[in-house]
């Protein structure tokens, strides 16, 4: 769980830019935030972000430090948009859930639907939902982003 | 406003994008699959791009002469891995025939590109920079992105894109003495927020900007990023076509809003009376009139970057500063935003009269603004900058404080050594 504004600089601080292996990105997931991060998590754990998620720079390591830390998915009250971009783009779901912070709390499991467009917190039995993607966007997902999606899509791109 | 509306005016945003999709119309959120004009790449984004064109099939860019890549980032470099970037991408640049290459010595792209007349009204510019937003000041839609998003660029050419809904800001008034663009953006940040435009483009319009040098109009559209905006936007008048002119073949297809266009709002910033303003750590929304921040000590203060690291910057600087010398536990530094503008401001004695007054003067380049190579703030130090992040952690140590303002009154404080009004130190 996190608060409102988390930046690209916290996700990922710019002295680690030079790096191009995703795996390395991952070592420093959030090290402006906690640099404990990446040993805390399990593959699958969902990060929960207040408003403006990923606001910030271009920098697509934050998305991918993440990713490659093992998270599953970020839904966020709201997402700033370079990040959003970069998000879907790297297959990693950044969905949009108006009330998510106040619904769960650290250490909850939620269950999602992403093309349904809920968010269902199964110790509270809470439920939130959120508009779903647009259809482009689920189609990238399901690629795994938008370099798969590309290679099988050139032609009529 | 439903998406797909199309029974209203449109906006220059809605208008360019229907215009590089193929459309006849566009409306905001439409998602639309748009030719790129203009692809920039700095050098911290670019191996990454270069290796999702390629994850993608195709082994040459899309066209060689519209592809701009430019070391800026950490320039010279100051790891070896950067230089080993910087020399992969020298080799790319090579294997692909690309005619527009700008080299460690250049400068900041979004300084470089305009001034070497790559940007047209009308453009759809598309960088792997968050504030390629800058480009915008020539009426240009300009927006950042990652570089999975500028890897499809260099295989196809197209970027997919939603069409986003328009925020006009009217600014009206004469600028008082000293006050400048800085100041306008900073007020205009404040009063919108962080994240007030995301997903939104904004369009300047008004007297104000009518007045304004395309120096002052590139710090407006260059921090729209900051308000969380897609796009910023001023459009092209004879102020653009004066400076494009002699920059590029000097044809234009400008685009203008229509006058029944469709808002989500419009946001009214008046500056007769603006007073310099401070965004104060660590948000860039938390903005402040000088008046309540003066006599804050800081131990740094920085003139430069994409924002404002242009001539007309470093002359008001000079102007505060001649003759004068910098506070002596205060440090100094200002770096060009280009190689042109440091050879302007050669010619104009500029970097003596700053030099003499105690600053550091650096080469071109975006480092200090990021905390990458230079001017790295330490552990409970204060930093005043003429940047446009004042994020914990950007400019070095977390536990640090960033508070962004204008050249004028980054120049007056490091003369006092704390948060000064540049007006009370003539």
């Amino acid at each position: 769980m996190f608060g409102d504004d988390v930046n690209t600089d916290l996700i990922i601080p710019g002295k680690y830019l030079e790096l191009v292996d995703p795996e390395e990105m991952a070592e420093h997931a959030m090290e402006g935030i906690d640099p404990d991060f990446p040993k805390k998590i399990q593959k699958g754990d969902i990060v929960v972000g207040g408003n403006n998620f990923g606001c910030g720079s271009s920098r697509e390591h934050a998305p991918l430090a993440l990713k490659y830390a093992g998270i599953g998915a970020v839904i966020a009250e709201s997402f700033a948009r370079i990040y959003y971009r970069n998000s879907i783009n790297i297959g990693l779901p950044a969905l949009e859930c108006p009330g998510v912070t106040d619904a769960v709390e650290d250490g909850d499991t939620v269950e999602v639907d992403v093309t349904g467009g809920t968010v269902k917190n199964t110790r509270t039995g809470a439920e939130l939902s959120f508009t779903p993607l647009p259809d482009f966007m689920v189609e990238v997902l399901n690629d795994g982003g938008l370099v798969p999606y590309l290679k099988k899509n050139m032609e009529t791109w | 406003m439903s998406p797909g509306d199309n029974r209203m005016g449109k906006t220059i945003s809605e208008k360019i994008l229907a215009r590089a999709s193929g459309l006849g119309e566009a409306s905001s959120g439409e998602i639309v699959k748009a030719r790129v004009d203009v692809a920039m790449m700095p050098d911290l984004t670019t191996i990454l791009a270069v290796k999702a064109m390629k994850a993608m099939g195709r082994e040459k860019v899309w066209d060689n002469a519209k592809v701009v890549p430019i070391l800026d980032h950490v320039a010279p470099a100051s790891t070896l891995m950067a230089a080993t970037i910087h020399r992969d991408i020298r080799a790319f640049v090579k294997e692909q025939g690309i005619t527009n290459f700008y080299d460690v010595e250049s400068g900041v792209c979004h300084q470089v590109l305009p001034e070497k007349g790559h940007v047209k009204p009308g453009y759809l510019v598309i960088g792997a920079d968050s504030h390629t937003c800058t480009h915008g000041a020539f009426g240009a839609f300009a927006t950042g992105v990652g570089s999975t998003d500028m890897g499809a660029i260099l295989a196809t050419g197209k970027i997919w894109l939603r069409v986003p809904e328009t925020i006009k800001v009217q600014i009206e008034g004469k600028l008082p003495e000293l006050v400048t663009p800085k100041d306008v953006i900073l007020k205009t940040a404040g009063l919108i927020g962080a994240d007030g435009a995301t997903y939104n483009a904004l369009e300047f319009h008004g007297g104000t900007i009518s007045d304004m040098s395309v120096s002052g109009r590139m710090t407006l559209c260059n921090m729209t990023i900051e308000l969380g905006g897609k796009a910023g936007i001023v459009e092209p008048d004879e102020t653009t076509y004066t400076y494009l002119r002699e920059r590029t073949d000097g044809v234009f297809d400008p685009v203008f809003a229509d006058e029944d266009a469709s808002y989500r709002m419009v946001q009214d910033v008046p500056v007769d009376d603006l007073e310099p303003q401070i965004a104060c750590p660590h948000k860039v929304d938390n903005v402040k009139p000088i008046s309540e921040v003066a006599g804050t000590v800081i131990n740094q203060s920085f003139i430069g970057s994409c924002t404002n690291g242009r001539l007309e910057d470093l002359q008001v600087a000079a102007s505060i500063l001649k003759g004068k010398k910098i506070n002596p536990d205060t440090r100094l530094l200002v770096v060009p935003a280009s190689q042109g503008v440091y050879l302007d401001a050669l010619e104009a004695g500029v970097i003596q009269t700053l030099v003499e007054a105690g600053a550091m003067f650096s080469n071109p380049s975006c480092g200090a603004c990021f905390g990458g190579h230079i001017g790295l703030l330490a552990p409970g130090e204060v930093g005043l900058t003429t940047s446009n992040r004042n994020f914990q952690g950007r400019q070095g140590s977390p536990e640090a404080f960033v508070y962004l303002s204008s050249p004028a009154v980054a120049a007056a404080s490091a003369v006092t050594g704390v948060i000064t009004d540049p007006r009370d130190l003539r």
